[in-house]
């Protein structure tokens, strides 16, 4: 069996976002640009599938610029097979990734597709949803353990439901890092490039963004000298007592 | 924000240092200091025993502190009705006799001090004395009476003239006040000199930097509490001097309040200015002996977006050695951090610290280097880096390495070099020496110790391999005067015989301003004794530190 793991080369997790003076998206020229840590997990658990035997192979693709390539190899250096480029513009939105992805699928014929829960750029946490409705496959979301039962045919996944732990999915695995001899390995993995038009998926947005802004700044705390102050404050300025 | 804004300048607390009766002991140990991370580094304990050590069990040391403010408080009846004082009963084997010459602090002194400084800024609350007569790691204990906290360059003036007339002793101490909220600096984008007051957090100054597209040039694991001023007067040296140098380099200018109450204006911002004397390298690195820096212009390089961390395992320190010789001449303009631990410090950090993985579990190796690069393009950085490595790798220097693939697995290789002095410190009792060595000579230093110990000690070696700084550090379940014993002179023994410095970023403090002769001649360290007289006669800044006070009197 084969895994595809799709993964997006997103601002990095560390670097503090800052919009565009021109509003018309996020400044990403200059900026460290990394695997969506999400992503990292859901590649991390192909690979720990595959070395528990249960798969063959895992091919990590992406979709973007030329500079999604240095996304990949960090993909291949941490033991994704191959890779799979697909050469669009910088800006897709979550149908037109799904679409292309079903593409993927269908030219691969992978019996597994695993993606990160969301992206940290956009947060749509939307394109899985898609693609499993596009291909009719089933699906499970916000993984906190996946089982794969071979004879059967068989995936039993966990997840974790409300009661505010929005990361809980991060317990899923540790990703591995790229270590020197497996960065040696991936300069001889292969990057094959395709297009939207070879898969033929039309690259048509139903979107539009009409404006990026900063969401309003967190006015700055007080400190308050007595406990009447506090009292009076949550009663009269914070309404909650 | 009043009219503070302008007025927050420095913000260093001035501490009395004082005792109560004239044949008592002076336990006060602390080294100027504005910079945490220094005094973790410095407060060392070559000569200490004291109950306050390590992790200490907070109702001891409550109890023990309580005990003590009861002993002292029936002294002060006798001699001080006045001022509340507390008498630090920790046990330490540096004594130092109170010179005599100096006064203790009376009413008026303490009605004087409030008319310049207002009530708020004149403390002498024992609770609030506390932590500034307290060192980091708890084993320096100071017994000042009041601590003054002046605000500007023109309230430090007034305390010191007062102070050196009276012939009251000064600690100046940075660090830790958050005074400095309204403090602006003043930057220059096309020079990128920045010039702000001491009082400036190191933090603070990063972000304000980052924002103009400039970092500071210097950057330490201290760097949330510790001050400018701090760094530059004890010279702070840290993780980026391999890259920009040290403070005397990037340090532009200063202005300093002399022991006379003199302000002293050299806050120049120019790169070049050969007009006599350069007197601002005086300050820089005295440890506030000489004077308190106020103000500092300082030159900053612009901050470059693509930085990529590399974690080594080397089997050998040969190795080691050969890799930083081929890093700087095949990293040369990006290579901004050469760092090293060896097993023991790697192992230290694993089992003290949380949330810290093995980058490179597979194995267990020697030796541990992280390679840091710093340029403007993160493509050709990073295929630099690699082909460096892989190099490194065919030739048997490197024996495994991970890179990091993104700011978070960068920042994890980071807290395992930077984690170490607290691994450390939960570990038991520390002996820590901080050393410039000869790179090719460094770790046998570290063997040897290690032999002499057996044992009965856990012998570490880490540090700034690139800057040929090595952190000795000896940790022991508790402080033991026979380690203490085994240790001290020969570290410092061997290292003068080695052409090392027994102080390569710390500085000298209380605990080493006897140990000077073993870097220094006796004819610079005259010299150095003639500058202090010169400057402060009186000797009131920070007595009993940096030179030894025989010396002085």
């Amino acid at each position: 069996m084969k895994i595809m793991v799709a993964i997006k080369r997103v601002v990095d997790y560390a670097v503090k976002i800052r919009i565009k003076s021109d509003k018309t998206g996020v400044e990403t020229t200059n900026v460290k640009m990394s695997m969506n840590p999400f992503c990292e997990i859901a590649l991390e658990e192909a690979l720990k599938i595959k070395e528990s035997g249960f798969a063959s192979e895992v091919i990590a693709v992406s979709m973007g610029p030329a500079q999604c390539v240095d996304t990949l190899r960090t993909g291949l250096a941490m033991g994704a097979d191959r890779a799979i480029h697909v050469d669009a513009p910088a800006t897709l939105f979550p149908l037109s990734v799904a679409k292309l992805l079903k593409a993927l699928v269908e030219v691969e014929k992978p019996g597994l597709l695993i993606l990160g829960k969301q992206a940290i750029d956009d947060d749509c946490n939307q394109t899985g949803q898609m693609v499993a409705g596009l291909l009719n496959w089933p699906q499970g979301t916000f993984a906190s353990k996946v089982v794969l039962d071979k004879e059967k045919n068989v995936a039993t996944v966990d997840r974790e439901v409300d009661g505010g732990l929005e990361t809980a999915d991060l317990r899923l695995n540790q990703p591995r890092y790229a270590t020197l001899p497996n960065i040696m390995k991936a300069k001889s993995k292969a990057i094959k490039k395709m297009t939207a038009e070879e898969l033929k998926v039309e690259m048509r947005s139903d979107m539009e963004v009409v404006q990026v802004i900063e969401p309003p700044k967190r006015k700055a705390g007080v400190i308050v000298s007595s406990v009447d102050e506090l009292v009076d404050k949550l009663m009269n300025e914070a309404h909650v007592i | 924000m009043k009219k503070r804004i302008a007025a927050v300048t420095s913000s260093y607390r001035l501490l009395n240092q004082k005792n109560h009766a004239s044949n008592r002991i002076l336990h006060h140990h602390r080294r100027f200091n504005a910079n945490f991370n220094q005094v973790i580094r410095s407060s060392s304990t070559s000569e200490g025993v004291t109950h306050h050590c390590g992790p200490v069990p907070l109702k001891h040391f409550l109890a023990s502190c309580r005990w003590d403010l009861q002993k002292s408080s029936l002294i002060h009846m006798q001699n001080m009705p006045i001022i509340q004082q507390r008498n630090f009963g920790s046990v330490a084997s540096t004594i130092v006799q109170r010179n005599p010459l100096f006064s203790t602090i009376n009413h008026d002194d303490i009605i004087y001090f409030e008319k310049i400084l207002g009530v708020k800024n004149v403390i002498q609350d024992d609770e609030e004395l506390q932590p500034a007569n307290t060192d980091w790691m708890h084993k320096y204990k100071g017994s000042s009476k009041l601590m003054l906290q002046p605000e500007n360059t023109d309230e430090l003036s007034q305390i010191l003239k007062y102070c050196n007339s009276r012939c009251l002793a000064v600690v100046p101490q940075g660090g830790n006040t958050g005074l400095v909220g309204g403090s602006v600096p003043v930057f220059d984008e096309v020079s990128g000199v920045l010039v702000c007051d001491a009082g400036c957090i190191l933090e603070n100054l990063i972000s304000f930097l980052d924002k103009q597209g400039f970092i500071m040039p210097l950057d330490l694991g201290a760097k949330g509490s510790c001050q400018i001023g701090g760094n530059v007067s004890t010279n702070a040296g840290g993780l980026r001097l391999v890259r920009y140098g040290s403070l005397h380099g990037t340090v532009l200018g200063l202005e300093v309040v002399l022991a006379n109450g003199n302000v002293i204006d050299m806050l120049g911002t120019l790169r070049k200015d050969n007009t006599g004397y350069d007197l601002k390298h005086l300050f820089i690195g005295s440890e506030g002996s000489l004077g308190i820096i106020t103000k500092v212009s300082i030159l900053t390089p612009a901050k470059l977006s693509a930085v990529n961390i590399a974690f080594l395992a080397c089997q050998d320190y040969i190795s080691c050695q050969k890799l930083l010789f081929q890093a700087k001449r095949r990293l040369g303009e990006i290579l901004s951090a050469f760092e090293f631990l060896d097993a023991q410090a790697m192992n230290l950090v694993l089992q003290h610290l949380d949330g810290v993985r093995n980058p490179l579990p597979s194995a267990i190796y020697n030796f541990y280097v992280l390679i840091e690069t710093t340029g403007s393009n993160e493509s050709s950085d990073k295929e630099k880096l690699e082909a460096f490595l892989l190099h490194a790798m065919e030739n048997g220097l490197v024996s495994d390495g991970a890179l990091a693939q993104d700011m978070n697995q960068a920042s994890s290789f980071w807290h395992i070099r930077e984690g170490v002095p607290e691994a450390l410190m939960k570990a038991g009792a520390v002996y820590k020496y901080d050393l410039s060595l000869p790179v090719e000579k460094m770790y046998d230093l570290v063997e040897e110790i290690r032999i002499r110990l057996g044992a009965a000690a856990n012998v570490v070696g880490y540090g700034h391999l690139g800057d040929g700084n090595l952190h000795l550090n000896v940790s022991t379940p508790q402080y033991d005067d026979t380690i203490l014993a085994q240790i001290e002179p020969f570290v410092y023994e061997w290292t003068s015989r080695h052409h090392g410095s027994i102080s390569a970023e710390h500085g000298l403090g209380l605990m080493k301003a006897e140990k000077i002769y073993y870097s220094k001649s006796s004819g610079t360290v005259q010299l150095m004794a003639s500058i202090k007289k010169l400057l402060d006669p009186s000797g009131i800044l920070n007595p009993y530190k940096v030179i030894p006070p025989s010396l002085l009197s």
